[in-house]
């Protein structure tokens, strides 16, 4: 997927001045927050939870070679073939690879980002395969040929009514005259839809939410029970995720469950909590003849041991993006690339470099109400101003930038200069501005006077009115 | 009996500073009121967050030596601002990483750094101000203050204290208003939109007055509620506790007879 973050300012602008998404935007902006909060408030439990997942985490991150060498040993005694692929295209030709051997046509895709992340629909429609989205979201968003806006509410930027209209558009044979204005029909016409790709399809392919080492197992979480029709109905199940999904045990993974569902969606548990391990066994009701785990690093295995390894605890749970105030006003397009919000705003740096990715970690406010609700505990401001600096020091940042700090630092550290300057210059800015209290426009701050004034200051600063009375006493 | 008065040293803040003295002068007076001798070092200009937040770690070093060395023999070192607090009490330890010398200065300098109000109340056990104010407010929790320093309560209870006053919560009150710093200078647009939102929250209160514990975030919900035409008074809640609201116009507002 081509990245677009170096036009993240054209993108944001763009984003806000779209009604369409802005209305679409209003669900997020309150919606999550609601639910989570009371999921949250009703565990009281909820904070020891983050702490001890942290450490499961942090322990699995510390250790993940052990892990990932126990992993691929059980999964592979389960039945199962593992492949690690170093980069995206490694795990595209592995994901191609198997599609051909398997003789397969048409592809069922339960909802995974790191799908997202290789653009693997692409590949495979170039490779000549028929790559069908069977989350509902998912579905949307290929449907409207667009990519996802939201990690775990992919067509959160679409409305109501423009789904209908691309349903309407795309489905052949949908009856004009029904009536689709209950979402729960958009739901039915969906799923009429996708029924028949489940039992067709040669291939189907999940993420997952986790890999656990001892058990060799995948684990998906779904709303709509699409990832399990995907991987048991289809003769061979893919699963295709990244290595920072390792978990140790069964009762890792269950304890960060509890995190998951209540942080994303404010649900205790997801509808469908699926475990799978390895293809059919003999004495399986159903299942996939083949079951292969496709393990992404792309980039990952090297932020270990950086300042950037915390990121690698994320669960992809969104709770970040939900509270963030910059994504409620321009959504997840504008990010550029995969993963928007304020894990975007550090992952997307460290996978694609700051030099591409280097607007998001700086387009924050550091509010840091996305660590605030990060169940896993990930600092993400502190890492956002890690990236800054790295780019200040690789001599990234604008040079408009550069200078004007370099100017202001210059006084900063030069007290007695600072005070003679700023006196002189809240002089003039006051007197400009005394008539009316404020400013309403000023020549280098349009950025700001463009839709706010700028409130005069007094005129005689803090300093030289305190100097002032001290000599008086 | 009397206790001795601890000396404290007022970190003024840069924004304080320039823009709006009567804040400091109202930090000065409750502190005093609170039995502190307040001294104000002429040394120092700014706590070195635009260089920090930039990634430009040299100056913010530079600048952070500065503010140490300037309030080395005081008591306490309190600002009447959470953002700034913040970054004197967190940050500036996580800058001298790689100093040991420096790094344990920075902890000691750390321990004594409070934001004003939560100083008022949490170390000085202040429970109740006289105040002559009167009216309907509502308050902005600035995003440092709240996350880094737990400041939520404090200056709502003494809100409280005061007869005249009637505290009226905004919707979605943890929310940012978008100033960051220099984010607003960064991504205007996307600042303003921010701010918009919460302006809207902010008239929806009925509230006549806006305070918060920020001159930064003042600044900017007071440039949007003005630019809007809104008539709300923004003021930093120092002036309201320090009976101190008639020393000068609102933010952003006149004199009054000029306009």
């Amino acid at each position: 997927m081509d990245v677009r973050t170096p036009h993240f300012k054209d993108n944001a602008r763009g984003a806000m001045a779209d009604a369409s998404l802005q209305e679409a935007l209003t669900h997020i902006r309150r919606g999550f927050i609601d639910k989570r909060a009371r999921a949250v408030d009703a565990l009281p439990e909820f904070e020891a939870l983050r702490d001890s997942s942290k450490a499961i985490k942090d322990h699995t991150l510390a250790h993940l070679d052990l892990y990932l060498e126990a992993f691929i040993e059980r999964a592979e005694a389960a039945g199962s073939v593992v492949h690690i692929a170093e980069t995206a295209a490694d795990a595209r030709d592995t994901i191609i690879g198997i599609c051909r051997e398997a003789g397969a046509k048409r592809i069922t895709k339960g909802k995974s980002m790191i799908s997202e992340e290789i653009d693997l629909n692409t590949h495979l429609a170039e490779a000549g395969f028929v790559p069908v989205e069977t989350d509902l979201g998912e579905y949307i968003v290929q449907l409207r040929n667009e990519t996802p806006s939201h990690i775990i509410a992919p067509a959160v930027h679409v409305t109501r009514d423009r789904i209908e209209q691309d349903f309407r558009e795309k489905h052949r044979g949908l009856d004009p005259d029904r009536d689709l204005s209950d979402p729960k029909e958009l739901l039915a016409e969906a799923r009429t839809m996708l029924r028949g790709e489940y039992l067709a399809a040669d291939v189907g392919l999940t993420g997952a939410n986790f890999l656990i080492a001892e058990t060799g197992s995948s684990v998906i979480v779904t709303n709509e029970g699409n990832g399990d029709l995907t991987q048991t109905l289809a003769p061979v199940h893919i699963v295709l995720a990244s290595l920072d999904k390792l978990v140790p045990t069964l009762e890792d993974a269950s304890q960060i469950l509890r995190l998951l569902g209540r942080s994303a969606t404010g649900q205790d548990m997801t509808v469908y909590t699926t475990f799978s391990t390895g293809p059919r066994r003999a004495d399986d009701p159903d299942g996939p003849a083949a079951c292969h785990v496709v393990i992404l690093d792309n980039g990952r295995s090297s932020m270990l041991g950086t300042d950037y390894q915390d990121m690698l605890r994320c669960i992809r749970c969104g709770a970040c993006m939900n509270h963030c105030p910059v994504y409620h006003e321009i959504g997840g397009h504008a990010y550029g690339w995969v993963y928007p919000g304020p894990m975007g705003a550090v992952l997307t740096p460290a996978l694609v470099g700051v030099d591409q990715g280097g607007h998001l970690p700086n387009a924050s406010t550091l509010c840091g109400r996305c660590e605030e609700v990060c169940p896993m505990k990930i600092p993400l401001p502190g890492m956002m101003r890690s990236w800054r600096r790295d780019e200040f020091e690789r001599h990234l940042s604008p040079a408009t930038v550069r200078w004007g700090l370099g100017v202001w630092a210059f006084f900063a550290r030069r007290p007695r200069l600072y005070q003679a300057a700023t006196r002189l210059a809240m002089r003039i800015l006051g007197n400009l501005g005394a008539r009316r209290g404020h400013l309403r426009r000023l020549p280098l701050a349009g950025g700001w006077t463009a839709e706010r004034d700028l409130p005069a200051p007094a005129g005689a600063t803090f300093q030289e009115q305190w100097a002032e009375r001290e000599r008086r006493r | 009996m009397s206790e001795p008065r601890p000396r404290v040293g007022l970190f003024v803040t840069c924004l304080v500073d320039l823009f709006r003295p009567t804040v400091g002068f109202a930090a000065v007076k409750l502190l005093e009121a609170a039995g502190c001798t307040v001294e104000v070092p002429a040394d120092q200009t700014c706590c070195g967050q635009p260089a920090y937040n930039s990634g430009d770690n040299r100056d913010a070093r530079a600048i952070a030596e500065g503010v140490i060395t300037a309030f080395q023999d005081h008591d306490y070192v309190v600002a009447p601002s959470g953002s700034c607090a913040g970054m004197l009490k967190h940050h500036y330890p996580a800058l001298f990483a790689d100093d040991p010398a420096w790094e344990e200065r920075a902890r000691a300098f750390a321990a004594k750094v409070h934001e004003l109000v939560s100083f008022l109340t949490d170390v000085r056990g202040l429970t109740e101000v006289e105040s002559s104010f009167a009216g309907a407010v509502t308050y902005h929790d600035s995003c440092s203050g709240l996350r880094e320093l737990g400041v939520r309560q404090q200056p709502r209870a003494l809100l409280r204290s005061i007869d005249g006053v009637k505290l009226e919560e905004m919707d979605n009150r943890d929310a940012c208003c978008g100033f960051g710093g220099t984010f607003c200078v960064k991504y205007p647009d996307i600042s303003s939109a921010i701010v918009g939102r919460k302006s809207a929250a902010i008239k929806a209160t009925g509230a006549d007055t806006l305070l918060a514990g920020d001159l930064g975030c003042l600044l900017n919900m007071a440039g949007k509620l003005s630019r809007e035409g809104a008539t709300i008074d923004v003021r930093h809640v120092a002036e309201v506790l320090a009976d101190m609201h008639d020393a000068a116009p609102a933010i952003g507002k006149p004199e009054s007879g000029s306009r």
